[in-house]
């Protein structure tokens, strides 16, 4: 990529508070253009909190995030909409919209913020769905006739429908069988080489994270310990450690550091 | 790549500079070929004429265009080459414009979704359609009450399939919890029907009749009516939706995966609930309506409280009461037979939870009506 000085996404002294249980605290976090970002944590550490908080779709009690230079957090409702149009997001159980086909799920973002001819919402709606990788039959289907492989692509294919920049994947291979799931990191690395896309992930899948991640951070003691994937996995902290190096680890030939 | 996330401007530069070179036709393409500024690309190409030229060559060198602004120029690209041209690229094709190619190379075409052509018997299909699919409807409902009543009748001695804890629950939920309303109800429409009424005995001096007016109306028929429709309102809405959503969580086949069945956890406890609910909250709305005719009574016509007690002592026969509670438990069985079938069938989609709750308390409201009338038929024949 070129020389940007400005990063993807930015966060500063990030602080989640719910009731008296602390999530984040002091959290860091900066993601730079074009890179695979992998966000790694306990079930229970606030991967997904930390995510909305980034989306903009949970204000944080403390700190400040930016993407793409702008501070988000004190937006307005209209700034906060164009900001939208420029990422794309999934969600872990992918989140499509179950009275609509796959086709209209996709097409949906469009006619929220695009002005498009009839003839270029459909094509580009099915360009969409190619890509990903879905048969043009899936295109007219519900999302309850989907698998669970279909469903993460036809979420894929919905945060691609802007066109966008940046995307978010909350567990993009969560509950594939392997190799559909190393179809979707295929995918997924394709996008980006080929469309210059900047990925933030959260996932648990191991091989996902030593196929596609640059960098990786990960959730301990409620901050985010960021670097990138051959210096984290000799981090001391005894849950990375555990983490990278327990029985599911070894398979990937990491060898112990220090 | 910020520039995505800033609001585009309005006016900005020309999307494609248009140049003539004998039979070329020369395209410098400049700006931001992008989804966000499609709707002004759009009709920019669209108004280009390919008609005088032989050959169209595209300098694209200052864009970056993502897929959007790759599909229009490929979309160009195509109508040119139909428009008899040669297409070249100044250096080179973007290359997005690549990556489409691939992607849609083994496409072999995109479905048609052309509606079926109406003819002349499609209507009159449509209408056998219909009657089979209400007759299927009305099968399945029997089925369903069917199954019920096995699934009772064999444990009926048998403490479990009542369910007590899960029973309560529901007679709660859809009797305790509804008091306030029902009352309010039964009270309002009893003060209704007695000013109507008064205003029309009055004429005749026959005012103390008012009082029959309220306790037979009330007794026989408002008060349970009125109290199985706000309770379809309720708990019809409620027992559709909450086992609707069950069924969209997978929650109904996870405890038939457990060798539970769902019409024996779902469905007896909340008519059994109901059954009992019901015709506990009539008389309560009987009692309501009786002392909201009172209170009209006694301000409007200045009826002493004494007198109206007596009258309605008087006016209600030995079946009266019992007319209208007979009916209560017949009509709580149907609304919960409409709110819990309608539930079980929601499959798929938000929408359809949202239909199939609507579809159930229509239902049990008809029901609940018709079977009214045919007890109004069914007490004049014998008599009570």
């Amino acid at each position: 990529m070129a020389a940007v000085e400005v990063n993807a996404v930015e966060a500063r002294g990030i602080v989640n508070r719910f009731g008296t249980q602390l999530v984040h605290d002091q959290l860091d976090l900066t993601v730079q253009v074009g890179e695979v970002f992998g966000i790694v944590g306990g079930s229970g550490s606030g991967k997904s909190v930390l995510l909305r908080t980034v989306l903009g779709l949970h204000r944080p009690n403390a700190g400040e995030v930016r993407m793409f230079g702008t501070e988000l957090t004190h937006l307005d409702d209209r700034e906060l909409r164009a900001l939208k149009a420029g990422y794309g997001v999934t969600f872990q159980a992918g989140a499509l919209f179950s009275s609509l086909t796959v086709l209209q799920n996709v097409q949906l973002p469009m006619l929220e913020h695009l002005t498009l001819s009839p003839h270029a919402l459909d094509e580009l709606a099915h360009l969409k769905l190619r890509l990903v990788g879905l048969p043009a039959d899936a295109a007219q289907k519900y999302p309850a006739q989907l698998s669970g492989g279909m469903i993460k692509r036809a979420a894929l294919a919905r945060a691609l429908a802007l066109d966008p920049t940046l995307l978010f994947l909350d567990e993009p291979t969560a509950g594939l069988d392997p190799i559909s799931a190393a179809a979707i990191d295929e995918l997924l690395l394709r996008l980006r080489a080929e469309l210059g896309l900047t990925i933030v992930m959260i996932t648990h899948d191991l091989d996902t994270i030593f196929r596609n991640c640059f960098r990786v951070g990960v959730i301990v003691d409620r901050k985010l310990v960021s670097d990138t994937l051959d210096k984290i996995v000799d981090h001391p902290h005894p849950w990375i450690q555990s983490y990278f190096h327990g029985d599911r680890a070894r398979r990937f030939g990491v060898h112990h550091g220090t | 790549m910020g520039q995505v996330v800033r609001p585009e401007p309005k006016n900005a530069a020309r999307h494609v500079t248009m140049q003539a070179r004998g039979d070329e036709l020369v395209l410098t393409l400049g700006d931001l070929w992008r989804a966000s500024t499609l709707g002004v690309l759009e009709p920019e190409l669209a108004a280009l004429e390919f008609a005088t030229f032989r050959r169209l060559h595209i300098d694209a060198r200052q864009i970056v265009p993502d897929l959007a602004g790759a599909w229009v120029l490929r979309e160009l690209e195509r109508r040119a080459r139909a428009a008899g041209l040669e297409v070249s690229y100044e250096l080179s094709r973007p290359a997005t414009l690549a990556l489409i190619d691939a992607t849609l190379a083994d496409t072999v075409d995109t479905p048609s979704s052309s509606p079926v052509e109406p003819d002349a018997t499609s209507a009159i299909r449509g209408i056998g359609r219909g009657v089979f699919t209400m007759l299927d409807h009305w099968h399945r409902g029997l089925a369903f009450l069917g199954e019920i009543s096995r699934r009772f009748g064999r444990g009926i001695f048998d403490r479990r399939t009542w369910h007590p804890i899960s029973v309560t629950r529901h007679v709660h939920d859809t009797g305790i919890k509804a008091i306030p309303i029902v009352a309010l109800i039964a009270f309002l429409i009893s003060v209704i029907i007695a000013y109507m009424g008064a205003q029309q005995l009055r004429k005749f001096g026959a005012d103390i009749f008012v009082v029959d007016l309220v306790t037979v109306g009330v007794l026989r028929e408002m008060g349970v009516l009125l109290t199985a429709i706000i309770v379809a309102g309720r708990s019809g809405s409620a027992f559709a939706a909450e086992i609707g959503a069950m069924n969209l969580n997978e929650e109904i086949d996870a405890l038939r995966a457990t060798g539970v069945q769902p019409v024996e956890v779902l469905v007896l406890p909340r008519c059994l609930g109901l059954v009992i609910a019901l015709p506990l909250l009539t008389v309560i709305a009987d009692a309501v309506g009786i002392l909201g005719g009172a209170l009209l009574c006694h301000v409007l016509l200045d009826m002493p409280l004494v007198q109206y007690f007596q009258r309605v002592d008087e006016s209600i026969g030995d079946w009266t009461f019992w007319v209208g509670i007979i009916k209560a438990p017949v009509f709580a069985l149907l609304i919960a037979i409409a709110g819990t079938y309608r539930g079980m069938q929601v499959r798929g989609s938000s929408r359809e939870l949202g239909r199939l709750t609507t579809v159930a308390v229509v239902q049990a409201i008809f029901l609940v009506i018709l079977a009214d009338a045919l007890f109004a038929v069914l007490f004049m024949e014998i008599d009570i």
